[in-house]
């Protein structure tokens, strides 16, 4: 098998030309700086962060959208509560409420690119199906970053706390974390959305949330028994600094790596959560909207009309694996280990050097 | 370590009695059992309410009802556990006790594909770090990870099960897909073996060019209606797999544990026909438990009658063979029901059923026509559960052994002249087993509950199926022991995968000290 007879002789060589490149790219820079250098590095992180804000924006604009008192207008004609008339022309097979959007020119006998009257099509009573994925993906945004939120102070809170405290503290905490791990979050879940779901998808936001911050504790409780045993540890106590202070301005600085590293993969964890929750009808319940309740409403006109099941499936999978290459590309940053891989560039301006050294 | 045992067991019971109690508070005043009642103008609702309120104790407030319920679980420890009845009367451990087999055939055969693929894949691409096939996979993985499980059902059921049954009504792959997936399959080969230019391109053609060969024999042989393998087919697989597993498992170099393998396939060729007639004249899970047994001997007796020095690995290597070989025979077997099974009226057929756990209409009293029928019922929510879970253990196969890769004792393994085989194989790989075995143990535990909504999807009647009708009827005993399952078996799990780490791991101690 070839699988094995990968040549390894370049890896010493490459090993301190690797390090060498890495020192110069280090050099005089603060640790944000690093991190920030090395994550616009992955590129696919990066493309992800514009989609993941571009997708945010685009869907939060495109609703009427309410902050208390102020009412900002939505850019799109439709609102979910509007029911215009079925559109039965230019449908394919007969069909009815077809989408409109069209990438084909108008030069090449198509729609011209542009959204038309309704895009995603519409539903089996002509409610606007762009207008209601849109709401979905609202729903589904707003859930993941509560639970991030809370889930992510929630689990630093304690974890830096039991890590930092050790001792009976810590074996209370752990055992409560213990306890909550027992109660899985989709039983949880199911329980709250059931009874609660009229209550909205804030609230089942929050209680998601309230359960899902154990994974990152432990961590965090990993990386501060690890941390308070170095000795800026020390020198800050002998700096006279107090347990707070040591715990926000010393520890966790160093300790927010493994923290936002685990709170993205909470938030894409979140929204499967949550949109999975809807699906089975223990989530969001109508007349609200979530993606997993259209899902779980079209799916049986999956082959007559697929389209009512593709857009909201799309809009889980894009905000999901941009979280999660987002994630990656901080984990890739973070890590002190890590080192970036050397392109064919960095080998021939190393060889060359080499050479002229020798 | 006992103390510790008993110490963490404990520990455990208090945590489940506190979660149990805090859950069973939460879901009573979350619903009232007897709303649907109360509002209902049936004459009989009113004579319901009161039997109801008698049944299940209505009467008594949820913190005290929670004792109540307790005593039956206690009643675990003098052999009488009794999770109380459903509201329509039936004991919830009946019901739970015809659920429970039906989630684990569910979960074990997807964990099962899920870790075997992962850890291969995992292991490929940390070898393969930074090439375009880490960065093909790591983009597939990360897509599966981010798919919601509901939503790739729909699909398979429309685009894999539909499809393939109406293929089957006329099984000649069309030359577009026969090109479409020889190409698929040349790039995935050629990415994981990979090498020069020159190298990849010959890969890659070879495989494409072998496999549309292939697939074109395969329809012109209408072998997907009457599919089989056959004796020469399996000799010359059984042939290819002693290549294989010698070289993965002690080297191709190591001449006694070739020898040994080829000989368990030419006893596997010897056998064939003896096998074949003892699967269809005696078809029990006994005979094929006392085979398995037979193989396994075998493989250890040729292991070491071919064994001059090393007999472990040579046995181990043998014996291997024998299993691979022996699971092919059983594929042959189940193949050859095949045709049977389309032409039955039940099947019609249409083999892969897109809902149920088994075919109602089929005459269940064959056992391989009831066998395959249960494995085809398996193949929908199989694959939908491992493409979500794989991603996770090529993530963590990978990272693991990256980190394994980097570690001071492979670069003295490498240092001392030892191949590269045995560096990966023997150094490396071994000690990614060791986190990997409490994460795949954790797993199985949460995947259990994680499978309600697979089981939802796929109509099957599992826990998931209890626990939904649990919730949608305020049926607190069953929604109790479906939570009392998971949650003991999830905290079970945790201690098991402690011990487990402790024993793969000599460097860590549980228990000593604190």
């Amino acid at each position: 098998m070839a699988l094995f007879k990968r040549k390894n002789v370049e890896l010493a060589s490459a090993d301190a030309s690797e390090n060498a490149i890495a020192n110069k790219e280090t050099e005089g820079l603060s640790q944000r700086q690093i991190v920030v250098k090395r994550f616009l590095h992955h590129k696919v992180a990066v493309a992800s962060v514009f989609v993941l804000v571009t997708l945010t924006l685009f869907v939060y604009t495109a609703l009427d959208f309410k902050l208390g008192p102020w009412k900002i207008h939505g850019w799109w004609k439709y609102k979910i509560e509007d029911i215009p008339e079925l559109r039965t022309a230019d449908c394919a097979g007969g069909n009815v409420g077809c989408p409109t959007w069209s990438l084909r020119p108008k030069f090449l006998g198509g729609a011209g690119i542009g959204f038309g009257e309704h895009p995603f099509g519409q539903d089996d009573i002509g409610r606007d199906y762009f207008a209601l994925v849109m709401k979905g993906a609202q729903r589904s945004i707003m859930v993941m970053f509560i639970v991030g939120i809370v889930g992510g102070t929630l689990g630093t809170i304690i974890g830096a706390i039991a890590g930092f405290f050790r001792g009976t503290v810590d074996a209370v905490l752990m055992r409560f974390t213990d306890f909550v791990i027992t109660i899985p979050s989709i039983i949880i879940g199911s329980v709250i959305g059931f009874h609660f779901g009229n209550l909205g998808a804030t609230f089942l936001a929050l209680y998601l949330g309230l359960f899902s911050w154990t994974g990152l504790s432990r961590l965090v409780r990993g990386e501060f028994l690890k941390l308070r045993e170095l000795e800026f540890v020390d020198a800050a106590r002998v700096a006279g600094a107090s347990n707070r202070r040591i715990i926000f301005k010393h520890i966790l600085p160093n300790a927010v790596g493994v923290i936002i590293v685990t709170v993205t993969l909470l938030m894409s964890g979140a929204i499967l959560l949550e949109t999975a929750l809807s699906y089975i009808g223990f989530g969001v319940v109508a007349p609200d909207v979530s993606l997993g309740l259209l899902i779980s409403q079209y799916q049986d006109s999956f082959t007559s009309r697929p389209y009512l099941f593709w857009y909201p499936g799309f809009f889980i999978i894009a905000i999901a694996l941009s979280v999660n290459f987002i994630g990656d590309g901080l984990r890739d940053a973070f890590d002190p280990r890590q080192r970036r891989r050397l392109t064919l560039k960095d080998r021939r301006v190393g060889r060359a050097e080499k050479k002229a050294v020798e | 370590m006992f103390a510790y045992i008993m110490r963490r067991l404990g520990v455990l019971f208090v945590i489940l009695f506190g979660s149990s109690f805090i859950l069973y508070n939460l879901a009573a005043i979350s619903g009232d059992p007897l709303e649907g009642l109360r509002t209902s103008s049936e004459p009989s609702a009113k004579q319901q309410i009161i039997t109801l309120t008698r049944e299940l104790d209505l009467n008594v407030p949820p913190p005290v009802r929670y004792f109540l319920w307790l005593r039956g679980i206690l009643g675990l420890f003098v052999g009488k556990l009794d999770f109380g009845n459903a509201r329509n009367g039936q004991a919830v451990s009946t019901l739970v006790q015809h659920a429970i087999p039906v989630t684990i055939r569910l979960v074990t055969m997807a964990t099962v594909v899920a870790i075997i693929l992962g850890i291969t894949v995992g292991i490929v691409t940390a070898l393969r770090q930074y090439s375009r096939f880490d960065y093909a996979m790591t983009f597939v993985s990360f897509l599966m990870y981010s798919l919601p499980v509901f939503w790739v059902a729909v699909l398979l059921k429309q685009y894999l099960a539909i499809r393939f049954n109406t293929f089957l009504s006329n099984p000649n792959v069309p030359i577009g897909w026969n090109i479409v997936f020889s190409c698929v399959t040349g790039i995935f080969w050629a990415g994981v073996i990979s090498g020069n230019r020159k190298r990849v391109s010959q890969i890659f053609f070879g495989v494409a060019l072998g496999n549309a060969a292939l697939l074109q024999l395969l329809s012109t042989l209408n072998w997907f209606t009457h599919p089989g393998l056959g004796p020469v087919v399996l000799f010359g697989a059984g042939i290819g797999v002693a290549y294989g597993v010698t070289q993965i498992s002690v080297g191709i170099n190591n001449k006694a544990a070739l020898r040994a393998s080829q000989t368990m396939a030419l006893l596997a060729l010897i056998s064939y026909y003896p096998s074949q007639y003892l699967l269809k004249h005696s078809p029990h899970v006994s005979t094929l438990l006392l085979m398995l047994l037979f193989t396994l001997l075998l493989g250890a007796g040729v292991g070491r009658i071919f064994a001059k020095i090393d007999r472990g690995p040579i046995m181990r290597t043998s014996t291997l063979t024998g299993l691979v070989l022996a699971f092919l025979m059983l594929l042959d077997k189940l193949m050859q029901t095949w045709f049977p099974y389309l032409s039955t009226d039940a099947v019609n057929g249409r083999p892969v059923p897109t809902i149920g756990q088994m075919n109602a209409l089929l005459d269940q009293s064959d056992f391989w026509m009831s066998t395959l029928d249960t494995l085809m019922h398996l193949v929908l929510p199989t694959i939908a559960l491992t493409l979500i879970s794989f991603a996770g253990y090529v993530r963590f196969t990978r990272g693991t052994l990256l980190d394994v890769l980097n570690a001071d004792y492979i670069r003295t393994a490498r240092a001392k002249g030892l191949t590269e085989r045995t560096v990966i194989m023997r150094h490396a790989f071994r000690n990614t087993l060791i986190p990997l075995t409490t994460i795949i143990v954790v797993d199985f535990a949460g995947i259990i509950g994680g499978a309600i909504i697979t089981e939802s999807v796929f109509g099957w009647v599992g826990m998931g199926t209890l626990f939904r009708q649990a919730i949608g009827s305020f049926d607190l005993n069953l929604l109790m022991a479906v939570f009392f399952i998971t949650a003991s078996l999830s905290v079970l799990a945790n201690l098991i995968a402690d011990l487990l780490y402790s024993a793969l791991d000599p460097r860590i101690r549980v228990g000593a000290g604190k």
